[in-house]
């Protein structure tokens, strides 16, 4: 079945060009959109499923390389359009397929009314197609067609409702800081290709460790530069400011492109390069480092958005975070496992944030009210009115804030016991530690606001609209009742030995790992500190819950258009710590005024346009004139040079 | 030599035409000038053609042909400028003045 892996691919490009089409001659048909739109994706899901099925009978110990044709042949580099099938793409394919169906299948219910449906479910079969070429792709090359192609659908899915400027400049947001991150993942396969000769993910693995010294600075510079690429499209400090903004794209899309797959790239991709990673532990200690900073810098942001949609947002940064601290710390299996939880409960709270939204979006539209259908200061009680949506995003909330059974517990506590392991031998990890379990009290505490301020207390939408308010159907709960089951019981894939578990996850990719684990062993923690570790983890989670609770439910809350600005810390958490401000005094401005004044005005019409191009204009004018002058009209003149000319030849040809 | 004087004869047929060319300002002259000079170069091919066999005879007929041609164009050039101008001198006539 692995050989059939490339229907994966093309199944969601088959849907791509049918639903393209369908937009442009028939955009009405949208019965026949939504069955091509979410039946390629199932069909999708069960080719990878039968992939993986088969890996699980035969756990192969090399990756199955299906090459389709070859792609580049320039010289000695010789790249094939090849797929990877190996644990690791198994477990992506699975978490990609199955979550962007019930994406697909939510998307039904919630962009029915909206114009442009095909349009919608083109752009979105076609990034779940670059998606599985970016996690199945044999080489860099190959996973950098599915990288760009992400982050292409990504722009155009955030821009989606572009006929609203902020839409639109959200999107061109996403794309630009992205391209700062791609320089990075550019930088370092040219420098890989140099020292290693090759750029198969097999070659890597195989040449790697004895081309390239351990903690050298070639290694340590790649890495760098992979992380750089990691930090665009994964949204992590210094390049997280687009995702937030990236809210402005339909729910769905947050739920599927910002929050449960591609952003969840740069992970996937230092897992992929764990060899690297491991030879060079300074860069592991950045990724660390970063990620752990990033955890507690979003989480802070979340504590004081209104913005459903911005709290998740800032939620997710935080969470990409803490997978960056686990593959950081050589967790590799651990951040994999978080990745995958939270692609459940993450995608969960999205599309329970989408089914809100519908229902206030009713309530306003229908009273043709303009308040904003996001804010949470314009909810409140919703419990009464979506009692279904509410249970199912409390599991969620449960398992982000790390409460046991729920799967976020497992994953979140193993990415913590790595680092306070790791913590044991290299002390900057403690600190890492630290700052993940600041965060998890920080998570807990901003997802009990949310829910407290969206589903408890009186009800702040309006006397007229209440009545309007109502459960979203069925087509969007049901993919919410699987998220929720999946959400609930997803921490049984990799089930800690303590609890009578076998740690099938971290086990079954071993295979991927292994190379790293020669050089960047961790030993987990045993006994009674592991013990202690998840009674910590679990305390900070249930105080921060009930403190987020109490802090919520003890003060007023008035609707939006009648609250007061926030003012100091709250001000400060509320406007982001004005990076976005920051970043545009420090770069954007200075580049705007160099583009303006030197680059436009200077050298553009000043050299290019000035120099350059008039200039030759105005020389051969003037040589023209110059010339013109010989042109005098008189015949007897013509004659007279026609002559000395004549002569001239006859001389030199004579002598 | 006969030769000789016949070559001569072309040198001095051939600078009176140039001479004409330069000198003269009317456009029938200078036309005129032209045709001598024409006539000169054929002298003296007919002059070398008893040395250097028929090629020299042959090749009067082809400027003899070509002067022919030119002066229809020429002389109808001339008549349009002079339908212009009212005049061919040509001193008054410089519209390809650069």
């Amino acid at each position: 079945m692995a050989d059939w892996i490339w229907l994966a691919v093309a199944l969601p490009l088959v849907g791509f060009l049918v639903n393209g089409g369908l937009s442009l001659r028939r955009p009405q048909a949208k019965n026949l959109v939504s069955a091509v739109g979410v039946g390629v994706l199932i069909g999708s899901f069960v080719v990878s499923a039968a992939a993986f099925l088969e890996l699980w009978a035969h756990p192969p110990h090399q990756p199955i390389i299906v090459n389709l044709w070859r792609w580049l042949p320039v010289g000695t580099l010789q790249i094939d359009m090849g797929f990877q099938v190996d644990q690791l793409s198994g477990v992506m394919l699975l978490i990609v397929t199955g979550v962007g169906s019930l994406i697909h299948g939510f998307s039904i219910g919630y962009m029915k009314e909206y114009p442009g449906y095909a349009r919608y479910f083109a752009y979105l079969n076609l990034f779940v197609a670059f998606m599985l070429v970016l996690v199945l792709g044999s080489s860099f090359p190959v996973m950098f067609i599915g990288w760009e192609g992400v982050g292409l659908f990504s722009y155009l899915l955030i821009g989606f409702w572009f006929s609203d400027k902020v839409n639109a400049d959200a999107g061109k947001k996403a794309f630009i800081v992205n391209r700062i991150g791609d320089f990075g993942f550019l930088i370092a396969m040219f420098l890989l290709w140099q020292s290693l000769g090759t750029l198969s993910f097999t070659g890597m693995v195989a040449k790697a460790p004895a081309v390239l010294p351990a903690g050298g600075a070639l290694v340590t510079a790649i890495t760098l530069f992979l992380f750089l690429g990691c930090t665009g499209k994964s949204a992590q400090i210094p390049l997280y400011t687009w995702l937030p903004d990236a809210m402005a794209g339909p729910t769905p899309v947050s739920a599927l492109i910002h929050a449960a797959t591609m952003v969840t790239a740069g992970v996937y991709l230092v897992i992929r390069t764990n060899v690297l990673f491991a030879l060079a532990p300074f860069s592991s200690t950045v990724v660390a480092g970063i990620g752990a900073l990033t955890a507690l810098f979003a989480a802070t942001i979340g504590l004081r958005q209104y913005d459903i949609k911005k709290v998740l947002a800032y939620s997710t940064v935080s969470q990409l975070g803490y997978m960056f601290l686990g593959v950081g710390t050589g967790a590799y299996a651990s951040g994999l496992f978080h990745l995958a939880t939270h692609a459940f409960f993450k995608a969960l709270l999205f599309l329970g944030a989408g089914s809100v939204i519908h229902g206030m979006h009713h309530a306003y539209h229908s009273t043709h009210s303009h308040a904003d259908a996001q804010d949470m200061r314009n909810m409140g009680g919703l419990k009464q009115y979506m009692p279904l949506t509410f249970w199912l995003m409390l599991i969620a909330t449960l398992a982000i804030a790390g409460i046991p059974p729920f799967s976020g517990f497992f994953s979140k506590d193993e990415i913590l016991a790595a680092a306070f392991a790791r913590g044991q031998t290299i002390p900057i990890y403690l600190l890492f530690y630290a700052m993940g379990v600041v965060a998890a009290l920080l998570t807990a505490f901003y997802m009990a606001r949310l829910m407290t301020m969206t589903f408890l207390g009186s009800n702040r939408t309006g006397e007229r609209e209440r009545e309007h308010l109502h459960e979203a159907p069925w087509s969007m709960t049901g993919p919410l009742v699987v998220l929720g089951i999946l959400s609930a019981i997803g921490g049984l894939l990799n089930l800690p030995p303590f609890l009578g578990g076998g740690a099938a996850l971290e086990h079954w990719i071993e295979p991927v790992t292994a190379p790293a684990a020669a050089f960047f062993r961790l030993e987990m923690p045993h006994g009674n500190t592991e013990l202690f570790l998840v009674g910590a983890a679990v305390l900070i989670g249930v105080v921060g819950l009930v403190a987020g609770w109490k802090a919520t439910l003890g003060r007023p809350i008035v609707p939006a258009a009648e609250a007061r600005e926030d003012t100091g810390l709250a001000r400060l958490l509320y406007r982001k710590y004005y990076v976005d401000e920051i970043y545009d005094a420090l770069i954007i401005r200075p580049l705007v005024w160099l583009s303006r004044f030197v680059l436009w005005k200077g050298v553009d019409q000043g050299v290019v346009d000035g120099a350059a191009v008039n200039g030759t204009a105005k020389l051969s004018r003037g040589l023209g004139w110059l010339g013109s002058r010989l042109q005098t009209g008189q015949v007897g003149m013509y004659v007279v040079l026609f002559l000395v000319g004549a002569l001239w030849i006859l001389h030199s040809v004579v002598r | 030599m006969f030769l000789g004087q016949a070559l001569g004869l072309s040198a001095v047929l051939f600078s009176l035409g140039v001479a004409g060319v330069l000198l003269r300002r009317n456009a029938i002259v200078l036309f005129m000038c032209i045709e001598l000079m024409l006539n000169a170069v054929n002298l003296s091919f007919v002059a070398l053609a008893q040395l250097h066999g028929a090629s020299g005879y042959v090749m009067v007929f082809f400027v003899m042909t070509v002067a022919a041609a030119e002066a229809a164009v020429g002389l109808a050039i001339i008549i349009g400028i002079f339908r212009h101008k009212q005049s061919v001198d040509l001193g008054n006539i410089n519209l390809l003045r650069g």
